[in-house]
């Protein structure tokens, strides 16, 4: 028996499929993945990330702590509420985790971490605090929903008294506020607009349940796999790992070389690596025949050797199949993929490939 | 709980059989299978002609999330992959043991040994969903 959250009850009434994801017991699917898939796409639905790991930094030097633990800056965080994505490099330029920083306060900043790294995570930011006078909380007294979609944001305040539903509605993308004891911010992992609402675990049964009355759909990890592929973004494990680093992974953006004095931990290597220019590169893949891509098939990449998936899937939205790839970075547009030993045509493209329900890539 | 209907023969990796009139056998994967493989997007039939050995993988079925091969529970020559996978291969998840069969071919053998439509039951009863 893995971790449960506070929904796996819930989970099981409504008929999850309930699989093992980074030692926890988390739903697959209610029903049909596609049409969970679709509802996000299309309406709304509802996700149990409370698996996440949300955890509050305290302390009068965090921003000068957060400064040094990641590759992206914190001080571009000048208004309270904003959320910064980012990577927490070791010392090799390898990526310990992808997280997301929201800045709450000169001296409180809130980080989520993903569920399959949290102990490394942890054992990582514990072990550069002390120097900082930073203390962290893990808040596993709540509970975390996305919800996403076109009407999402819409739905998800129908359950909010007026006033907090104006101020949730005011929300720009990318920023969170605490509204009436829930931590509500305007972010996401599926390319649709929405929100993650961070709650005491003890409300969020009831929440799911009124967020399926209003027509929120129940979407399980199958369905946020797919719509985070296609909206081109990484998951950490597949994507990038340790091995890695920020410039091979389509992460370079979230890599602040500026101000150059800032001292964050792996800049060195990353500098040197720049300088040189990356081998590797990972980009968006679109089959053109039919059949599916799947994790770690062979890239072979015309006169610059080979690369490999590290993430596929079939593309409910595309009706096509879809994969990020690490490949060598001269490739160019055409790639062929060895599909259980027979070659198919791939194009190289640019993702998101699909994003506000409509797809970029054709 | 799954449809296991009681004219077929069935495999314990999933896949059933059905003997039609002119002594070729139709071969599917089970209402069980699709629904453990979940939404199914692609799926590869094998060519006519194509000699199986019982046991051998013939076809793969490809859900959202995971590729799988399909055994051949009888040695054979395929008659025919059915045509209308390649357009909806969903037509296994909604009827698995009508539209969505995989193959028809000629037994040039005895079968390995299959399963009772209660045997079958009982198998699916023990490994759970």
């Amino acid at each position: 028996m893995g971790r449960r959250t506070p929904l796996f009850e819930l989970h099981q009434k409504l008929g999850a499929r309930i699989v093992d994801f980074g030692g926890w017991d988390m739903p697959l699917q209610y029903g049909s993945q596609i049409a969970e898939h679709h509802a996000v796409r299309r309406s709304a639905g509802v996700f149990d990330v409370s698996h996440m790991c949300i955890v509050d930094l305290d302390g009068a030097r965090v921003g000068a702590y957060l400064s040094h633990l990641l590759a992206n800056d914190v001080g571009k965080l000048k208004a309270p509420g904003k959320a910064l994505y980012g990577c927490m490099l070791n010392e090799t330029g390898g990526v310990i985790d992808d997280l997301i920083v929201y800045f709450l306060g000169e001296s409180w900043f809130r980080a989520v971490v993903n569920a399959g790294t949290r102990d490394k995570d942890l054992a990582w930011m514990r072990q550069h605090a002390g120097k900082f006078g930073v203390t962290l909380r893990e808040r596993t007294d709540l509970a975390m929903l996305a919800v996403q979609g076109p009407q999402a944001r819409g739905k998800a305040v129908s359950l909010l008294p007026a006033a907090a539903a104006t101020k949730a509605l005011a929300l720009e993308p990318f920023f969170g506020r605490e509204i009436d004891g829930w931590f509500i911010a305007r972010t996401g992992y599926t390319g649709e607009d929405g929100f993650e609402i961070m709650l005491p675990a003890s409300e969020a049964e009831r929440v799911w349940k009124a967020l399926n009355s209003a027509g929120v759909a129940s979407c399980g990890l199958g369905a946020r796999d797919t719509l985070r592929l296609e909206a081109g973004m990484n998951l950490y494990g597949n994507d990038m790992d340790e091995s890695t680093h920020p410039f091979e992974s389509a992460l370079g953006w979230t890599v602040a070389l500026d101000p150059p004095g800032r001292d964050f931990i792996g800049r060195g290597v990353l500098e040197a690596i720049r300088a040189r220019g990356p081998q590797r590169k990972l980009v968006g893949l679109l089959l053109s025949d039919r059949g599916v891509l799947r994790a770690h098939q062979k890239v072979l990449v015309p006169d610059a050797g080979s690369g490999e998936i590290t993430s596929g899937t079939f593309s409910p939205t595309l009706e096509r199949s879809i994969a990020l790839a690490r490949v060598p970075a001269a490739a160019g547009a055409r790639v062929q993929v060895d599909i259980r030993g027979k070659l198919h045509e791939a194009r190289i493209v640019r993702p998101p490939f699909v994003r506000h329900g409509k797809a970029l890539v054709s | 709980m799954s449809n296991v209907p009681s004219d077929l023969k069935y495999t314990k990796t999933h896949e059933w059989l059905r003997t039609l009139p002119d002594g070729t056998v139709e071969v599917g994967i089970t209402d069980h299978a699709q629904h453990a493989l979940g939404d199914l997007v692609f799926v590869e039939v094998p060519d006519t002609g194509r000699k199986l050995s019982a046991g051998e993988p013939f076809a793969v079925v490809e859900s959202v999330k995971a590729a799988s091969d399909v055994y051949s529970p009888i040695a054979g020559e395929v008659t025919a992959g059915n045509p209308g996978l390649a357009a909806q291969p969903e037509a296994i998840n909604s009827d698995a043991y009508g539209k969505g069969w995989l193959m028809r071919l000629r037994p040039s053998g005895a079968a390995a040994a299959l399963l009772s439509p209660a045997e079958y039951e009982k198998l699916i009863a023990e490994e759970g969903d």
